[in-house]
């Protein structure tokens, strides 16, 4: 029968906190490198999908390398940050989105009125990712978050260099019911993205994510994408994300300012 | 060896802890979309049950008990934060998926209830081994209701086309009914249905 002293309870209790504590920071410890290099891993074969880049395991590291450059954007005005600038927070190896835009300095609040992703806050910054073949640029990768019916959707929305053709979209992070609103990152859904009209000849966000078939003989067909059967709510939420970080409180000051000078901007 | 066959085997089918005892069901409703994903929950809880009731065991002479509770669940949590890392680390792609779901095995009724019915009482070989068979009992229902969600639901088995569906060219149209989780109890329910056809000795006596 075990001793049911004070004493003895106290001494156990503490040996089984520092037992349990050592073997979970261990654990902790140890594997800390191999899951941040996934989840690195895991964002750069996304951002190297949304351009339809190769994005195998073993190329992805060397194919983004290669390919790709990052730059931290002021959403404001549109322009670029310089690496000088950088800091814990505004960087683009450690950038958290969330910490981002829960930062006095560093995030904003959306007026209710025009925060159709439902967003709350989002931060100033943002990186995006320039997709270069030698010194010509071939497509803009562009971070977007929004919320799903139950989840917070992050994914990347890849534009042509004519800033108006969409030329690949992904979700990689989501937790929507599998087999119906969790079809966003069914990769033959976010296909059907490729090609489509983000913007009009003249400039204005025409994209659009619409209930039920999209009718290709009709003019507006180009800026519409199919919704999700059995997952409205999904749906609705991908075409809110869409349009408001292309929109005003996105990234439309930066593509203004590419629209003008895109080899500048590098 | 006997007891040790027996304990292990029990709990499959003539004492499940899903459909005999009714325990781990919110997780049985909540993995269950996939094969894929039930099957590593299952040997996540495989492991959880398992080494939880060997240590609890091992310190069951130590444990005062005011505190049992507590120092069960301790032990329990950091065993699934462990696995919970090491998916992170070594099966990213699926921890994924599995989301919350790896760390609310704390919370599975089932490892709790072992450490106190068993753990407390009996030796670390034969409470391990229950750990095993109880893990294992909740594998075969949670492996059986993911057969025919996925089957179901998207004509899929592990992630492989079985029922060609319209949308490739097949007859087989899916129904998203069996993706969301009221269809797992039903499918709960029938699988007890027919565990208590097939053994009528686990029929409870009406009143």
């Amino acid at each position: 029968m075990p001793d049911e002293s004070k004493k003895k309870t106290i001494i156990v209790a503490l040996a089984v906190c520092i037992a349990c504590s050592l073997l979970v920071s261990t654990a902790e410890v140890t594997l800390r490198d191999f899951r941040y290099k996934n989840k690195k891993l895991d964002r750069i074969r996304n951002i190297l999908k949304a351009a339809e880049l190769p994005n195998g395991r073993d190329e992805a590291v060397k194919v983004y390398e290669e390919r790709v450059r990052p730059l931290l954007v002021d959403l404001r005005s549109g322009k670029r940050v310089p690496i000088s600038e950088f800091n814990d927070l505004l960087n683009i190896e450690k950038f958290d989105i969330r910490k981002l835009a829960a930062d006095s300095q560093y995030g904003r609040s959306i007026p209710k009125g025009e925060d159709i992703a439902g967003l709350g806050r989002v931060p100033s910054y943002m990186p995006i990712y320039f997709i270069l073949d030698g010194e010509e640029i071939r497509s803009i990768v562009f971070p977007i978050v929004g919320h799903g019916i139950w989840s917070t959707l992050y994914g990347f929305i890849a534009l042509e260099r004519d800033l108006k053709t969409v030329r690949g979209f992904t979700i990689y992070k989501h937790g929507e019911t599998p087999g119906l609103g969790g079809e966003v990152d069914n990769p033959r859904w976010k296909s059907t993205w490729k090609g489509k009209q983000a913007f009009d000849e003249e400039g204005n966000l025409r994209i659009r994510v619409i209930k039920g078939n999209v009718d290709a003989s009709r003019p507006n067909s180009a800026y519409q994408i199919e919704g999700l059967s059995g997952a409205t709510l999904t749906s609705h939420g991908v075409d809110a994300m869409v349009r408001f970080w292309l929109g005003e409180n996105g990234y439309s000051a930066l593509i203004e300012r590419l629209r003008k000078d895109m080899y500048g901007y590098l | 060896m006997g007891i040790y066959k027996k304990t292990l085997l029990a709990p499959v089918f003539q004492e499940n802890p899903i459909g005999v005892q009714i325990l781990g069901i919110c997780s049985a409703l909540a993995v269950t979309t996939k094969l894929e994903t039930a099957f590593v929950m299952c040997v996540a809880v495989i492991f959880v049950t398992a080494f939880s009731s060997l240590t609890i065991s091992l310190i069951r002479s130590q444990i005062p008990g005011s505190i049992r509770i507590i120092v069960e669940m301790a032990v329990i949590a950091s065993l699934v934060i462990i696995v919970d890392e090491f998916l992170q680390a070594f099966a990213y792609g699926l921890s994924k998926q599995l989301s919350v779901f790896v760390g609310l095995i704390i919370t599975n009724c089932i490892v709790l209830g072992r450490a106190e019915a068993v753990a407390l009482k009996k030796p670390p070989g034969i409470s391990f081994v229950d750990g095993i068979g109880n893990g294992l009992g909740y594998s075969v229902m949670l492996l059986s209701v993911a057969f025919f969600r996925e089957l179901l639901g998207t004509g899929r088995l592990f992630g492989y086309p079985v029922l060609l569906t319209q949308v490739v060219g097949g007859w087989y149209s899916p129904n998203g009914f069996f993706l969301l989780a009221p269809s797992g109890f039903i499918i709960v329910g029938l699988l007890i249905w027919a565990l208590r056809t097939w053994k009528p000795e686990l029929r409870e006596e009406e009143e």
